[in-house]
């Protein structure tokens, strides 16, 4: 069986965004770029997969959409021990986009387990694993915080609200994975590092396909009024504050 | 032209949620000077429907047969664009939550519509259509224009107040459409949450830290939140420890919520955390640092230690609401 991993490059999560051409884009300077954290739980689970012989996991490809100044977030892919992999070389314009490149690289090229990241920790869409389904005619099972592979079959939980399913798909599908699906995201070793530098990273060049939105502009939140601070010796006095003044309870 | 509400079905039931869109399901019909219709999968509990109507609905369209007996997204997204399409709409709308996250892209792809995710206001515009939207998970906003003929949008939670607006509702059943390729997935197995507030459901949610020091000292915490109706949470830290259960875990990487109380209890407030709290209407801070980030983005704080706080605070409450 293959694997193939979804990857977003993004803003390290602590990054104080900024925003610049009048607030029309991100001001990236001073940015440092990781793979989303969600791809990378996703990736950490696809090797824990292929490390179990029992699972018959015999490659994990990760797949990026983006220019060539993302190759360095590839690599830590590869460094993190991914057998190869493919950039689409676009500017990733919106979640449509993204999807309808990856789409055509997967029609060509077919995986028995595709993982995306429920969302990007940068424009929050929670869409391309979704609409990437749709192009590909395949089911979608959202909401996954478990993955195993039991006698050849793929059986995975997800979450509901209020609850959880265990859910079997029988053939290829798409799993849009969330927090659960592994502990902590997998560090690259000296020798993963090494050895990214040969793995075969493919440049494919991009389809035509026209964006449906468009970013126009950003905002910061508006600060918060200053913390009003109730005396530790009288805690009381907060529920007082939050009936009558808040009337929140 | 109409505009497309998809109500969940829970059990029989509508939540808050769908209530929430609804409202503004009938505000953007009106924007638009045209009419909202709801579409609600499965069977529908007496009396259920008129709820919807409360919120500006007069029409509700319900599908129901025997091969719908579990979620499965492509199924799902199928109904939904085949009642898109014979309702000519416009604007399909859903909530932002689990199943809403699990259709709405794949409606998008059939409907070869743009899609507006999370959005937290009315549209800014309607010619070009132009939507508000959380970014950079809540450290940022962003105004998106949809340039597609047909736009999708998923609400996000508690952003948007109910509006009451009475309608008589008319519910009209539809035949199940072919689906000729079938469902693929098989639920084997469903366990629910019972008896407990659902963290994503609560207006009130108190939520424990490192600050708490160990999982033998939640009793006044737990007890806290009986007495306020509100639901328990917890950083990650204390998930990891395992001193909650994971389910707790509010954060970027773990539930992202909107209640319109949000107490953090021994929480420092590392960017992480605010990300999955921050859209929160009021947040108040627990802890012995002064400095903790958390009283930045805290309309209220106490400095102290959670330990001799809550019992104060339990007891407040008990007096306050008579028990």
């Amino acid at each position: 069986m293959k694997i193939l991993v979804c990857l977003s490059h993004v803003p390290d999560t602590t990054t104080r965004v900024k925003f610049a051409d009048q607030n029309t884009k991100l001001d990236s300077t001073g940015i440092q770029w990781v793979i989303n954290p969600w791809d990378e739980l996703s990736l950490t689970r696809a090797l824990e997969l292929k490390d179990d012989p029992s699972c018959g996991i015999d490659k994990v490809t990760v797949a990026h959409v983006g220019l060539a100044a993302t190759e360095p977030t590839i690599r830590k892919a590869l460094a993190i021990g991914a057998d190869d992999a493919i950039r689409i070389n676009a500017a990733p314009a919106d979640a449509y986009y993204v999807a309808a490149q990856l789409a055509t690289v997967i029609k060509n090229d077919p995986y028995d387990i595709i993982l995306c990241g429920i969302e990007s920790s940068d424009y929050n869409g929670s869409a391309v694993g979704g609409m990437l389904a749709e192009f590909l005619n395949l089911p979608s099972i959202s909401s996954v915080s478990s993955v195993a592979i039991q006698n050849g079959k793929v059986i995975v939980n997800r979450e509901i609200d209020g609850g959880k399913e265990v859910v079997v798909a029988p053939g290829p599908f798409i799993a849009i994975v969330q927090k659960g699906i592994a502990r902590e995201p997998r560090i690259a070793a000296m020798r993963g590092i090494m050895m990214a530098r040969t793995k075969p990273l493919k440049v494919v060049e991009p389809i035509d396909c026209e964006p449906l939105t468009e970013w126009l502009s950003y905002d910061l939140p508006k600060p918060r009024a200053a913390c009003k601070f109730v005396d530790p010796e009288n805690p009381g006095q907060l529920i007082g504050l939050l009936q009558n003044e808040a009337k929140i309870i | 032209m109409s505009v497309l509400i998809f109500i969940e079905n829970w059990d029989g039931k509508f939540k808050k949620i769908s209530f929430e869109l609804a409202s503004y399901g009938s505000k953007v019909a009106e924007m638009l000077r045209t009419d909202p219709v709801a579409l609600t999968i499965g069977n529908v509990a007496p009396g259920e429907v008129d709820r919807i109507g409360k919120y500006g609905i007069g029409r509700v369209i319900n599908i129901q047969n025997n091969a719908i007996h579990s979620f499965d997204s492509q199924l799902y997204s199928f109904l939904i664009d085949h009642v898109a399409r014979k309702e000519k709409a416009t604007v399909v709308l859903f909530s932002n939550n689990n199943t809403g996250k699990s259709l709405a892209p794949r409606v998008s792809v059939r409907l070869h519509a743009g899609l507006g995710a999370g959005v937290n206001q009315l549209p800014s515009g309607l010619e070009p259509f132009i939507v508000h939207k959380k970014v950079f998970s809540g450290n940022a906003f962003a105004q998106v224009m949809i340039k597609s003929p047909v736009k999708v949008l998923t609400l996000a939670q508690n952003s948007f107040d109910l509006i009451e607006n009475p309608k008589e509702v008319v519910m009209e059943s539809l035949p199940m459409p072919a689906f000729e390729q079938g469902i693929k997935t098989e639920v084997l197995e469903t366990q629910k949450q019972t008896g407990k507030i659902l963290l994503t459901d609560a207006e009130i949610v108190i939520s424990g830290g490192r600050g708490m020091k160990s999982s033998a000292n939640w009793g006044p915490l737990v007890e806290l939140a009986d007495l306020l109706g509100a639901a328990t949470a917890c950083s990650r830290p204390v998930s990891d420890e395992g001193w909650r259960p994971h389910e707790e875990h509010t954060g970027q990487t773990g539930k992202i919520i909107a209640p319109n109380l949000y107490i953090a209890v021994g929480i420092s407030g590392a960017t992480q955390h605010l990300a999955g709290v921050s859209s929160s209407k009021y947040i108040v801070a627990i802890n012995t640092d002064k400095d903790a980030p958390i009283f930045s983005a805290a309309q209220y704080g106490i400095i102290g230690d959670a330990g001799k706080i809550l019992p104060k605070l339990v007891e407040e409450v008990r007096q306050v609401k008579g028990k």
